[in-house]
C-alpha cells in the first residue's frame, strides 16, 4: 500500500495522478480521527459516510479521466461555524444544536469545487468566543501535543485537527486572533487574510467587521495553497473585496532577501522570556536570509484590545439577536413571545457569550454609544493610521502570535482578563483589516511550540507569504 | 419635531383650530418599491403569493447569510429623492436593534444619520410647500397574524402566524418636515405623494395594500408659543382615515389641555371603526434600538453620473402633467377634473384624443367621467374618442346622447361613433331646424313666451317642453335655451 503524503498538495498530486486513490487517503484520516478523537475532540462531527462517498466519486472522476480541482482528494476540517447543505452547524451551541443550514458557505463551494473533501465539522469556543476551545457546549478540545492543555481558540478544533493528523488542512475563523492563537498553540500554520479576501457569506457571525476565515495547514505552501482556493470576491458578500483571489503559492518560496521587515520596539508586554527568545532568533534568521530589520514604534497597539472588547461584543450582541427561537434552532417554551426569548436564550448560550451580549448591548445603549461604542471606532482609525505610517518603511512586521505557549485546560476559565490578554498580539490586525499569519517556530516553555507571526498590509498576502516561508526554511532553530 | 425651529410656516387665520390652537402635523410616508427583488436577496417583491414562498437564506436571517444591496431599489429610492427635490448624498446603513418575531435578524437594516436622500419638498396643488427631511431606504418586515385572544395583537394571543414574504421588501420612508398645518393638507400631501410616486413608477402605492403607509406626529399649540408634544398616530390605513384621524387627534389634544392637562409624548393607535385613537406605548417604554452601522454593507456614494442618469429618466411629474392639461383644456391646474385625470395617469390619454382631432375639453370630460377605475388606462382607440367630442361639440349630439353613444364605445372597445349615434336613432339634428322648432312653440304659446321675456325663468320650462316633444327628445336642450335666449335678445 503507497504511503499518504502528509501535505495537502503531496495528496492533491498523487491523487490526480492516480498514485493514491482519494478514497485511501480519506480512510487513512477517518482511522486516525476514530484513533485518537476521542481524547482530543476536535470534531464536534464527522462526517464519514459523506466523505468516503465523496471521495469514490473523486476517483471515478479521475478513472473517467475526468477533470479534477486542485485539492483533489485533500481532506480538511470546517470550524462548525461554516454553514454546511444539510450538516448540523453548531457554533458549538446548545442553540443551534440540530440546526442544518440549506446552503453551503462560498468557502464550503470553493473547496468542494477544487476537489477538497470535508471530514467533520470542528469544536471551537461557543460561536468563536474565546482562546481556549473550553467555551463549547459540547465539551473542551485536547491540545494534541500535551492532553492537559488547551489547543487554544476559537478556531481550537480545526488547529487540533491538523495537528493531530487528523486532515492536512483545515478551515478556522480569526475574529481576533481565532486562527493564529491556535496555530501557534498547536504548532501548525494558520493564515488570516485580508478581510475582504474571503467571503464571509455562510460564515455564522461573531463580530462581522472582524470575521475573517482562513486556513490551517502543516506547511506554509499549504496554506498559500488553500487561500489561493477560498479567496477571490464573492457577490454574495458586500464587504469582499472585488478582485480575483491573488497567487501566493511561488511567494513562499520567494525568500525574503531586500524585504524590509519591521521589529516593534514598544510591543505591549507580558510575553513569556522564551517567546521573545524566538522572536530574537527569528529576526536573525531573517536578516541571515537577506532581509533588512527596521525598528518600528506601534503607540495605539496597547489600546487594542479595549477597542475590541467594545467593537466586538457590540457586533455580536447584534448578530446573536437572531438566536431567538422563533425561526430554527433551540426554543423554551414560556408564556408570552418575551418570556420565550428569554428562556430560550437563557438556556441556549453560554456564559462568555451571555457576557459578551451584554457587554454589547450595554456599549451600544442609548447615552453610552459615544463614550464606548463610538470611541472604540475612533481607536480603530488610529491603530490602522499607526500601521499605515509603519508599513511606510516596511514591508512586513513580525511579532509573536501568543504571549504565552499552550497553557493548561481551566487555568483561566474563571478569568476572563486572562483569557483576553491572549490575543494581545493577534487583535490589531483584525482591527486594522489586515492579514497575518502565524508559522512555528521553534519551542518556548516546556517544550511547547512556539508561533511567530508575519503581519503585512492590506492585500499583502505575497509579502506575508514570503516572510512565512522564510521563517519555515529557517526551520525555526534553537 | 415637536422643536419649533423645525419649521416657520404658519396657519392662515381660517386654518386655525377654535379657540386659537394652531396643529402641527409631520408625516412619515413608507412606500414599498416596485423592484423585481428583495432589498438585501434576490427573492421576489410580489404581493399576494401563497405565505412563505418570497424567502431564502437572507430573507430568514438564517445564520451565516448576508444582504446584497439591490440597485434597482436604489435607483427607485434616488427617483424618489430627486422627484422631491432631495440632495442624494453619501450615505450608510445602520442597524435597527430589536426582537420581534417577524422581524427573522432581530433588528432592521435601515438608514439612520445618513440617509440616501435629504432636504427636499413637495409642492402641492393648493400651492403650499412641505419640506422634506428625508427620504431614506430600509427592509420592510414579514407579517404577523395574531390568533386568537380579543385585540388581535399578539399579547393575549393564542399563537401567531409569520409569513415572511414581506420581510426584505425594500422600502423608502419619506420623512415630512413640521410644515403641515390642517387635515386637508395632510390628505393633500400624500394624495400628491401617491401620485408622484405612481408616475414615477417607484412605488404602487396603494394604501389599502399596505403598500404605501402613512404615520402622523400630531401636535397642538397656540401660535407664538413653542410646539406642543407630540403624538405619532399609526394604522391609518386610507387618506380619509388619516384626515379623521389628524382632526381627532388635534381635538383630543386640545380637550387635554383646555382642561388643563399635560400631552405625553406617545404612539397612538387609530382606530377606524371607533374613530378614536388609542395609546399603543409611551416614550418611557419604547424601544432602545442600539442603532450602529451595519458592517455587513459598505458606503453607498451614486456617482454624479449615476444621478444625472436617473434625473435624466425621470417623466413629468404630476405638476407637469397639470400643467400640460391646463394649457390643452384651458382649465384651472387645481380643478378637480385635471386633478383626477393626472391622480389616474390618463392625462397622456386626453392629450392623444386632442392630437387625434378631438375637443380637449370634452376629451378631459369624457375620460375622467367614463373612464371611473382608477388608473385605467382606456384601451380605446384615441380617435374613436375624438370623432364622439367633434360630433358633441358640433351638436350633432346631445350631452346626454354623447354619453350613451360614449358608453358604447367603452364597453366595446372601440367603434364609430356615428354608425353608434345612427343605429341608436340619434339622427344628427341641424341647428336650423331646432330653430324651427323653437319659433313654432314661441307661435304656439305666446303667454308663456312673454313671461319668460320678463324675465320669469321658469317659463321657458313651458317652451323647451314643446320643442322636445316636437323633436321627440332629440333636440338638445342646451341648444333650445340658446336659441330662445338668443330670441329674446332680439
Amino acid at each position: 500500500m503507497t504511503t499518504v503524503p502528509s501535505t495537502a498538495s503531496g495528496i492533491a498530486s498523487a491523487v490526480s495522478s492516480g498514485s493514491v486513490s482519494a478514497r485511501s487517503v480519506v480512510d487513512a484520516h477517518l482511522e486516525r480521527i476514530a484513533t485518537r478523537d476521542g481524547d482530543i475532540h476536535a470534531f464536534n462531527l464527522v462526517t464519514a459516510d459523506e466523505a468516503r462517498a465523496h471521495a469514490d466519486a473523486i476517483d471515478a472522476d479521475i478513472a473517467a479521466g475526468r477533470p479534477v480541482g486542485p485539492l483533489a482528494g485533500v481532506p480538511i476540517a470546517l470550524k462548525d461555524n461554516l454553514c454546511t447543505h444539510g450538516i448540523d452547524t453548531t457554533c458549538s451551541s446548545k442553540i443551534l444544536e440540530g440546526w442544518k443550514p440549506p446552503y453551503d458557505a462560498t468557502v464550503v463551494s470553493r473547496l468542494r469545487a477544487a476537489g477538497a473533501i470535508s471530514v467533520g465539522k470542528t469544536n471551537l469556543d461557543e460561536f468563536a468566543m474565546g482562546s481556549s476551545t473550553e467555551n463549547s457546549a459540547f465539551g473542551p478540545t485536547k491540545n494534541p501535543l500535551d492532553l492537559s492543555r488547551v489547543p487554544g481558540g476559537s478556531s481550537g478544533g480545526s488547529a487540533a485537527a491538523v495537528a493531530a493528523g487528523f486532515a492536512p488542512v483545515s478551515l478556522g475563523s480569526d475574529t481576533g486572533g481565532s486562527i493564529r492563537q491556535p496555530a501557534a498553540l498547536c504548532g501548525v500554520v494558520g493564515v488570516k487574510p485580508t478581510y475582504g479576501m474571503v467571503s464571509r457569506y455562510g460564515l455564522v457571525a461573531y463580530a462581522s467587521s472582524l470575521d475573517q476565515i482562513g486556513p490551517f495547514a502543516t506547511t506554509v505552501s499549504d496554506a498559500a495553497l488553500i487561500t489561493e482556493v477560498i479567496a477571490g470576491h464573492d457577490p454574495m458578500d458586500s464587504t469582499s473585496i472585488p478582485q480575483p483571489a491573488p497567487s501566493l503559492v511561488g511567494a513562499v518560496t520567494q525568500g525574503v532577501a531586500g524585504m524590509r521587515i519591521g521589529r516593534v520596539t514598544d510591543l505591549p508586554g507580558g510575553a513569556e522570556p522564551e517567546v521573545m527568545e524566538r522572536l530574537n532568533a527569528a529576526f536573525d534568521a531573517l536578516a541571515a536570509a537577506g532581509a533588512t530589520i527596521v525598528d518600528i514604534t506601534l503607540p495605539s497597539l496597547s489600546y487594542a484590545l479595549t477597542a475590541y472588547y467594545l467593537i466586538a461584543p457590540a457586533e455580536a450582541s447584534s448578530n446573536l439577536a437572531r438566536f431567538d427561537g422563533v425561526r430554527y434552532g433551540l426554543r423554551v417554551n414560556a408564556a408570552d413571545t418575551n418570556a420565550m426569548y428569554g428562556a430560550t436564550r437563557a438556556a441556549g448560550f453560554g456564559d462568555e457569550v451571555k457576557r459578551r451580549i451584554m457587554l454589547g448591548t450595554y456599549a451600544l445603549s442609548a447615552g453610552y454609544y459615544d463614550a464606548y461604542y463610538g470611541k472604540a471606532l475612533k481607536v480603530r482609525r488610529i491603530i490602522a493610521q499607526d500601521f499605515d505610517a509603519a508599513y511606510k518603511n516596511v514591508d512586513a512586521i513580525v511579532i509573536p502570535t501568543s504571549p504565552l505557549v499552550a497553557f493548561k485546560a481551566g487555568d483561566k476559565v474563571d478569568d476572563p482578563m486572562a483569557m483576553y490578554l491572549c490575543d494581545i498580539y493577534t487583535i490589531p490586525t483584525n482591527l486594522a483589516g489586515h492579514p497575518a499569519m502565524s508559522v512555528p517556530f521553534g519551542t518556548g516553555a516546556h517544550n511547547l511550540p512556539v508561533g511567530m507571526q508575519v503581519l503585512a498590509p492590506a492585500l499583502g498576502e505575497v509579502a506575508m507569504f514570503r516572510v512565512g516561508g522564510a521563517l519555515e526554511a529557517a526551520g525555526g532553530a534553537q | 419635531m415637536s422643536d419649533s425651529t423645525l419649521s416657520s410656516i404658519v396657519a392662515t387665520e381660517d386654518q386655525l383650530l377654535p379657540g386659537g390652537w394652531e396643529m402641527i402635523v409631520g408625516l412619515e410616508v413608507h412606500v414599498e418599491l416596485a423592484t423585481r427583488t428583495k432589498l438585501f436577496s434576490g427573492s421576489p417583491n410580489r404581493f399576494g403569493d401563497e405565505p412563505n414562498v418570497n424567502i431564502d437564506p437572507v430573507t430568514l436571517g438564517l445564520p451565516g447569510a448576508l444582504p446584497v444591496l439591490n440597485k434597482q431599489a436604489v435607483e427607485l429610492a434616488m427617483r424618489i429623492g430627486l422627484a422631491l427635490n432631495c440632495r442624494i448624498q453619501k450615505c450608510i446603513f445602520h442597524r435597527k436593534n430589536y426582537f420581534y418575531p417577524d422581524q427573522p435578524k432581530a433588528y432592521q437594516i435601515s438608514q439612520y444619520d445618513l440617509p440616501l436622500n435629504a432636504d427636499g419638498f413637495l409642492a402641492l396643488p393648493s400651492g403650499t410647500v412641505v419640506g422634506i427631511e428625508r427620504a431614506h431606504l430600509e427592509e420592510d418586515t414579514g407579517k404577523s397574524t395574531h390568533v386568537g385572544g380579543s385585540t388581535g395583537r399578539i399579547h393575549g394571543s393564542d399563537y401567531s402566524l409569520m409569513d415572511f414574504n414581506r420581510a426584505g421588501v425594500p422600502l423608502v420612508e419619506i420623512v415630512s418636515r413640521p410644515d403641515i398645518r390642517t387635515s386637508e393638507q395632510a390628505k393633500e400631501y400624500v394624495a400628491e405623494l401617491r401620485a408622484i410616486l405612481e408616475a414615477i413608477g417607484a412605488s404602487d402605492a396603494k394604501m389599502e395594500e399596505g403598500s404605501m403607509r402613512c404615520d402622523a406626529n400630531v401636535s397642538v399649540h397656540k401660535i407664538g408659543t413653542p410646539f406642543g408634544t407630540r403624538c405619532e398616530i399609526k394604522n391609518v390605513n386610507s387618506i380619509r382615515a388619516l384626515g379623521r384621524a389628524i382632526d381627532y387627534e388635534a381635538r383630543r389634544q386640545i380637550d387635554v389641555l383646555d382642561s388643563g392637562g399635560t400631552i405625553r409624548q406617545e404612539t397612538r393607535h387609530w382606530d377606524d371603526a371607533e374613530g378614536r385613537t388609542h395609546t399603543l406605548r409611551t416614550k418611557e417604554d419604547a424601544d432602545d434600538y442600539r442603532y450602529f452601522p451595519e458592517p455587513d454593507l459598505v458606503t453607498l456614494d451614486p456617482s454624479a453620473e449615476w444621478i444625472e442618469s436617473v434625473r435624466q429618466s425621470l417623466p413629468p411629474l404630476p405638476a407637469a402633467r397639470r400643467a400640460m392639461l391646463q394649457e390643452l383644456t384651458g382649465y384651472d391646474p387645481q380643478s378637480e377634473a385635471v386633478i383626477v385625470a393626472v391622480e389616474r395617469g390618463q392625462h397622456e390619454y386626453v392629450k392623444a384624443i386632442a392630437e387625434a382631432g378631438g375637443d380637449p375639453v370634452k376629451a378631459l370630460i369624457y375620460v375622467t367621467q367614463a373612464f371611473a377605475e382608477a388608473g385605467a388606462q382606456p384601451a380605446v382607440p384615441p380617435a374613436d374618442i375624438a370623432a364622439l367630442t367633434i360630433l358633441e361639440r358640433d351638436n350633432k349630439l346631445s350631452a346626454t346622447q354623447a354619453k350613451t353613444v360614449l358608453a358604447e364605445i367603452v364597453a366595446n372597445g372601440g367603434g364609430d361613433a356615428v354608425a353608434i349615434a345612427a343605429a341608436k336613432g340619434f339622427e344628427a339634428m341641424d341647428t336650423t331646424a331646432v330653430e324651427a322648432m323653437v319659433d313654432e312653440a314661441i307661435a304656439a304659446d305666446p303667454d308663456a313666451w312673454a313671461k319668460y321675456c320678463a324675465g320669469e325663468e321658469k317659463a321657458a320650462g313651458a317652451i323647451v317642453g314643446r320643442v322636445m316633444k316636437a323633436s321627440k327628445g332629440k333636440a338638445d336642450g342646451k341648444i333650445v335655451s340658446a336659441i330662445m335666449q338668443s330670441r329674446r335678445g332680439l
